[in-house]
């Protein structure tokens, strides 16, 4: 557990959000040039998945703006590969939405805990904030935040827009147009990309046994629906009746947990192979 | 070029601004009970492992339109795929093998291209 992160949602403990704190110029220089080197790591961690993504996305059969506004639109990569998959097996609008929403629930608890942080920020930079809140862009802000015990603005930025969007959106461009110009993908075994990036995001939340068998039930009841029903119809079943069938299951008392709206969780659920520095956690609760 | 899904992504960002926003602009709506952050903690792994399993065991038959059960190369690759990011943490690596063991399959014939 990190001693110098805030508490979550609520202003920490000996200094305000906002500033009020006596600043130490050399220690908000430090932490900056902390947070720049963290977000080259993780920059090239989106260029990397962003690549990949394009190409996921061409080989589904999207245009190039399409894959585009999926990338400035959307901007949440497990979201943007999973709607890959709602369009390769044909899921309907409805479903898509539906299933995109409760994937992108998690940002309630990002947002809720760097409410605090930011809430001397004018209200329109704060909806536009709001857009550009990533796992990354959380794991690398409250981290820069809880080191300094106060706001810094120019971090936010650099963390959302610096690390992620930029790089995010520079590869899904790259991924979609080169990938237009490989003549038979399936060749080079480029159809195998995407299920095999979606078992490896859905490998990578896993940390105990709810989220195995929420996985296990989501991946068979989806097979199974799917040879009886439909491939779309198989996905919803599996995704909405998976996690009840995780739920069921009782936790070990010593299982680790990593609850969403914390820095664990942000990385679990971010590319997988970057990392935030010390942020890497595996404990109980990450929560300071 | 198609525009088709621009309107769907449109639709996407549209609802997945709202819990990215709501709690910065109205601080305090955010609280939800207990098993509700638990069901959405295991939409993640439930959703993501059911699109890959089904995009590579439920194929449609192109002629009759239904569903098939689906056995190939891409059982072992992804299950490569699965035990390197497991083990390693890090699922380029993954990635990477499970194309080059697709790539390498077909080039030598033991695999067939996907219809």
């Amino acid at each position: 557990m990190r001693e110098d992160l805030p508490a979550l949602s609520a202003t920490p403990d000996g200094g305000s959000p906002n500033g009020e704190m006596p600043d130490n110029g050399s220690s908000l220089a430090v932490s900056r040039r902390r947070l720049v080197v963290e977000a080259i790591g993780i920059g090239a961690s989106a260029l990397a998945f962003g690549f990949v993504y394009g190409l996921s996305a061409r080989e589904a059969g999207f245009s190039p703006i399409e894959a585009i506004a999926m990338s400035t639109l959307v901007f949440a990569g497990a979201a943007q590969f999973a709607a890959v998959g709602y369009v390769i097996q044909g899921l309907a609008w409805p479903g898509v939405i539906l299933l995109t929403f409760l994937l992108n629930a998690r940002h309630v608890l990002y947002s809720a805990a760097l409410a605090p942080w930011l809430r001397e920020v004018p209200r329109p930079r704060r909806a536009v904030m709001a857009h550009l809140l990533t796992d990354e862009a959380f794991a690398l802000t409250i981290g820069h935040f809880g080191r300094l015990k106060r706001t810094d603005e120019w971090g936010y930025w650099v963390a959302a827009i610096g690390s992620t969007w930029i790089p995010w959106n520079l590869a899904t461009i790259a991924g979609v147009v080169l990938g237009a110009q490989i003549p038979d993908p399936a060749r080079f075994g480029l159809d195998i990309v995407f299920p095999a990036a979606m078992a490896g995001l859905a490998v990578g939340l896993v940390m105990g046994r709810r989220e195995l068998v929420a996985a296990i039930v989501g991946a068979g009841l989806g097979v199974v629906v799917g040879l009886i029903v439909s491939p779309p119809v198989g996905i919803i079943a599996g995704g909405l009746l998976g996690p009840l069938a995780g739920m069921a299951v009782p936790r070990r008392p010593d299982e680790p947990v990593v609850e969403l709206g914390t820095p664990g969780s942000a990385e679990r659920y971010s590319m997988p192979g970057a990392h935030y520095g010390d942020l890497v956690v595996h404990g109980k609760d990450d929560r300071p | 070029m198609s525009v088709e899904l621009v309107g769907l992504a449109l639709l996407m960002g549209l609802v997945t601004y709202p819990s990215r926003a709501l709690p910065l602009l109205v601080p305090g709506i955010e609280r939800l009970p207990a098993w509700a952050l638990e069901y959405l903690r295991l939409v993640g792994p439930a959703v993501l492992a059911a699109i890959g399993a089904v995009n590579v065991i439920v194929f449609v038959d192109a002629g009759t339109g239904r569903p098939e059960f689906h056995v190939g190369i891409e059982w072992l690759a992804i299950l490569v795929c699965i035990t390197l990011v497991a083990w390693r943490r890090n699922l380029l690596i993954g990635l990477v093998a499970a194309v080059g063991l697709v790539a390498v399959a077909r080039f030598v014939g033991v695999a067939a291209l996907p219809v």
